[in-house]
């Protein structure tokens, strides 16, 4: 796209400079002349309001750094006088942290557009790919930029994040102990990811760079995902595609400042408002809402692979459900671009922002919660009066023991006993008991969860209590269906989509007419185009 | 089917029985305080009697210590000062309370209640002649005086357990003030053991004991002390203590939303200007 | 379609000329009010602004002696002035100075009320570029000397000769009692 150049010098001056740092002409074809496909549409809008992010980002936190103390005992209460008596503290604090949401939501719009139209696909491969290194960074600042209030979310995400790598084979523990610095979270590791925290958003700077050189190297896709053929395609980036980012990245900031003036803490977790303390876990750690389908992802892994235990494999899962994105160039087969033409895909891809969501969701759950009613229930065995008889157990060794009492039961039981159990009380010796006459109760209780049953199941000894000193209670466990589960169907589908789907589908799928050319569409503007 | 045998005692039983409620807790009745909408602002009558409150009730167990005494001076502090001019007399005077319109704010250095309330506390510190440890009444510069040095004397000043600090404590618990007013009414008057039941604690079981009774302080600005009073009062200092900006973030966010909502209208117009005549 | 309506084209031109310069003029508006801020949190904050006063209990100053107290993070001097040296200073009010000003006037308490001649309570710095001057017994004007770029001042802390640019700014304090003061 990178034609010759239409900057004309109009002034000495600047004839003067353009002989010396040709800037301005670069920043004319870059940003001025640069042509831009005439159909994108408000989706296209938002690399725009990821550049404004980055820019909020940055200067807020420059401005931070100057009041922020970097030392275990000294940043949660310096974050608290930003907030009280910096001037404007209470402004800039809660820009960063929300610009910190905002961000990610922005850069999930960015990337789910990139996927349904296709921007990914040849000759954008690099682009694509400095773009999801933007996002792997962003990543990293974030979780880097977590831990630097001291909070307990900061302290144990910390904690349980850097225990992640941990679990890489042979180097874990090494890496794990580089990484803090230490055997735990402790100011040297407060102090380095203070510095990185700073250091990282001016990489990100400069890989976004990178992404905007490559962009304007093979030129923006759009919603046809048909390549510009002429100039009738196009229109200048200023003023057409300056005021249309402009306008949306206007509605964009209402939504930002909405949660900045109004909702400062919706987005986090009250958890946070603690000051870090090594020796209590708080009840759950759930990272930031724009992680939480990793996170989700990184707990759905509760059985062992072959070799690998369960917390590898949703290490590896995590690690893999971002590092896929980065080979899905070579990945989908399709010869047709955007999703718009291809009826399949595009189902297939709802499925996956809905998966996407689902899995955020299940991040933020406890992994146990039951999603679907299930029905526990037991019932009690008791004796109500008659008499307790003991004999001792005794075995040869630890391995009889089982086969001793057992015997011992059945003894009990061939003297007619109605209850018969048997108790431990040492490696090769236990008691047998019995009880002997009285009237055989039974009772059925059912509750919703495991805890309630149990519940249930106390209360109805309680009330027999006064009679039976002993019950055999069964208990019936159904199949629950928990957030575990879920979040198993739904990584199941995340890697599907990108290692199954896109590379079969492209291959079967018949897709619909495409355009000649996007100033032509022959198919009519079906969706999409604003 | 999972088959499991199970022989309790009957002492048992009252262990499950525990375990049961403490599944209890956690209920926290939503109550409209002055400055839960976007527009609303601090009833600062009531943050000045929930600073009562917390200094004659809470403080004797509880930190705040990210609060200074000049906090309550500064302005949107619960006693910040301004000057207006008495229409009778015409003389200047001071009053604790932003007036309707006009009055001269007075610099939290020159405010004699706060420099009151800080001076009542004795602060130790070094005697910058002497180099020697001494006590001094406090300035307003200096933090709330917390009741115990650190978190083990705390401990051991209350059974075991640890009284938190409230700088933040509406940001640190769901539920917020509400939370904060719920547990203060949230006693059954019901011990457990050591414990109290408290419906609104989580798990159901509470260390402190009921902090309020019925006129355990004295307004005196005339409110009848009834528990209710005091918690809603303390909840609401607690509020503003915790986020003391709110009221100007909340009047900021809104000439800066009135003025996005112009600047959008317009950038809009301006985009349908460009792209008039053009296909796309 | 531009070509639809030509005969409002000149009105459509002064209607989109004042749309672009007020989208523009919003803008600019709100770029300026967003820099403010950040401007502004370089300011000394709320706890810096309310720095405690200092307290001086001037019993432990012998006759002829100073101490250099800290008061919002700066030095400040605090001289029991010896019956020579006050003379010296006031007979020096009718001198040739770069920055006239009576001994007198310069210890002045905050209030307003006169000072007392042997308490003479200084800003540390000196006006020049900021560094601590000493006292010099004997020295050209029998007070500060600064030995960085070497401004003399004399015993009311009045430059008289060197670079700096005035004389040594005095501290605001009251007498709480006749053995301290309250700086600040």
């Amino acid at each position: 796209m990178s034609g010759p150049s239409t900057y004309e010098p109009k002034s000495g001056f600047t004839r003067w400079l353009d002989k010396r740092l040709p800037i301005l002409r670069l920043s004319h074809d870059s940003f001025v002349a640069y042509p831009t496909p005439r159909n994108l549409n408000y989706w296209w809008t938002f690399g725009s309001m990821l550049s404004l992010c980055l820019v909020v980002q940055i200067v807020s936190g420059v401005v931070l750094a100057m009041h922020y103390i970097p030392h275990i005992d000294f940043a949660f209460d310096s974050v608290q006088r930003i907030k009280r008596d910096v001037p404007y503290g209470w402004l800039i604090q809660p820009m960063h942290a929300v610009g910190a949401s905002m961000f990610f939501l922005a850069v999930y719009v960015h990337m789910f557009r990139g996927l349904y139209y296709g921007s990914y696909k040849a000759p954008r491969e690099v682009l694509w790919i400095l773009g999801c290194l933007i996002y792997a960074l962003m990543v990293v600042t974030a979780f880097l930029g977590y831990s630097l209030p001291w909070g307990q979310m900061s302290f144990w995400a910390a904690t349980v994040i850097t225990n992640i790598l941990g679990a890489l084979p042979f180097v874990g523990e090494s890496i794990q102990v580089w990484i803090r610095g230490g055997g735990a979270i402790d100011q040297a590791t407060l102090n380095r990811f203070f510095s990185l925290h700073y250091l990282l958003p001016f990489v990100i700077a400069g890989v976004v760079a990178l992404h905007i050189w490559a962009l304007h190297e093979v030129g923006q896709n759009n919603p046809t995902g048909v390549e510009v053929k002429s100039k009738a395609d196009t229109v200048p980036f200023t003023p057409h595609a300056t005021i249309k980012d402009l306008f949306a990245t206007s509605l964009f900031v209402i939504l930002f400042a909405v949660f900045m003036f109004y909702m400062p803490d919706a987005l986090g977790h009250a958890d946070n408002y603690i000051r870090a303390n090594p020796l209590q876990t708080p009840p759950e750690i759930v990272p930031e809402w724009y992680l939480l389908p990793f996170y989700a992802v990184l707990r759905a892994f509760d059985f062992n692979i072959g070799p690998i235990d369960s917390k590898l494999a949703g290490v590896i899962a995590m690690f893999a459900s971002i590092g896929v994105l980065f080979v899905l160039p070579w990945l989908d087969t399709s010869k047709v671009r955007s999703m718009r033409y291809r009826p399949i895909a595009q189902q297939c891809f709802v499925i996956f922002v809905a998966v996407c969501i689902g899995l955020g969701f299940c991040g933020g759950q406890n992994p146990g919660r039951i999603l679907a009613p299930a029905t526990f229930s037991a019932t009690l065995n008791w004796v109500e009066g008659g008499e307790v008889r003991q004999e001792p157990v005794s075995a040869d060794s630890d391995a009889g023991y089982a086969e001793a009492a057992s015997a011992a039961e059945q003894a009990l039981r061939g003297q007619g006993a109605a209850l018969v159990a048997s108790s431990r009380t040492g490696e090769t010796t236990g008691a047998a008991r019995g009880v002997f006459g009285g009237t055989a109760r039974s009772q059925s209780v059912s509750a919703g969860t495991m805890e309630e049953l149990d519940a249930a199941i106390g209360e109805a000894k309680t009330a027999a209590a006064a009679s039976a000193p002993y019950f055999i209670v069964e208990r019936r466990v159904p199949f629950t269906f928990t957030v575990t589960r879920l979040s198993q169907l739904l990584t199941a589908y995340y890697f599907l989509f990108f290692l199954v789907i896109l590379p079969v589908l492209g291959l079967i799928e018949t897709p619909r007419r495409v355009p000649d050319t996007i100033a032509k569409p022959v198919t009519g503007q079906a969706a999409g185009a604003s | 089917m999972l088959r499991a045998l199970s022989i309790s005692a009957v002492a048992a039983a009252a262990a499950i029985g525990v375990a049961f409620a403490a599944g209890e807790g956690g209920h926290v009745e939503d109550y409209p305080f002055s400055f839960d909408s976007p527009v609303g602002a601090y009833d600062m009558s009531a943050v000045q009697r929930g600073y009562q409150v917390y200094a004659e009730v809470c403080a004797s167990c509880h930190a705040v210590e990210h609060l200074a005494y000049r906090h309550l001076g500064e302005e949107g502090g619960p006693f910040a000062a301004y000057m207006v001019r008495n229409h009778e007399t015409g003389e200047e005077e001071m009053v604790v309370r932003k007036p309707e319109h006009g009055g001269r704010f007075v610099d939290v250095t020159e405010n004699p209640y706060v420099r009151a309330i800080a001076q009542a506390a004795t602060i130790s510190d070094i005697d910058p002649n002497t180099g020697q440890p001494v006590d001094r009444p406090g300035r307003i510069s200096d933090k709330f005086l917390p009741p115990f040095p650190n978190e083990i004397a705390a401990r051991a000043g209350n059974g075991g357990a640890y009284p938190p600090d409230l700088s933040v404590i509406v940001l640190a618990r769901h539920g917020g003030a509400d939370y904060v007013r719920a547990l203060l009414l949230g006693y059954t008057m019901e011990m457990d053991g050591d414990l109290l039941v408290n419906t609104a604690f989580p798990g159901g079981r509470i260390a402190m004991p009921p902090p309020l009774t019925d006129g355990r302080v004295t307004y005196s600005d005339g409110t009848e002390a009834t528990v209710e009073q005091q918690a809603n009062d303390v909840a609401t200092f607690l509020q503003w203590a915790a986020d003391p900006h709110m009221e100007q973030r909340k009047r900021t966010g809104l000439v800066v939303l009135a003025f996005l909502a112009v600047l959008s209208g317009l950038l809009y117009l301006a985009y349908k200007q460009v792209w008039r005549g053009e296909s796309h | 379609m531009a070509e639809a309506k030509p005969i409002a084209h000149e009105g459509g031109e002064d209607r989109r000329d004042f749309i672009f310069i007020a989208a523009g003029a919003a803008a600019a508006v709100g770029v300026g009010a967003t820099a403010w801020p950040f401007i502004d949190q370089m300011n000394p904050a709320a706890d810096t602004r309310a720095l405690s006063t200092t307290e001086v209990d001037l019993t432990a100053i012998e006759l002829g002696q100073q101490i250099k107290v800290m008061w919002q993070g700066k030095p400040v001097f605090v001289r029991h002035r010896t019956a020579n040296e006050i003379a010296t200073a006031q007979r020096d009010d009718y001198a040739t100075l770069k920055d006239p000003q009576k001994d007198a006037e310069r210890i002045v308490q905050d209030d307003g009320q006169p000072g007392r001649a042997e308490w003479l309570i200084l800003q540390a710095n000196c006006t020049h570029l900021g560094c601590v001057p000493t006292f010099v017994e004997g020295s050209s004007f029998g007070g500060w000397f600064c030995p960085c770029h070497g401004s003399d001042y004399d015993t009311s802390g009045r430059i008289r000769r060197g670079p700096a640019p005035a004389n040594l700014p005095p501290a605001p304090y009251v007498f709480l009692t006749d053995t301290s003061v309250r700086i600040g």
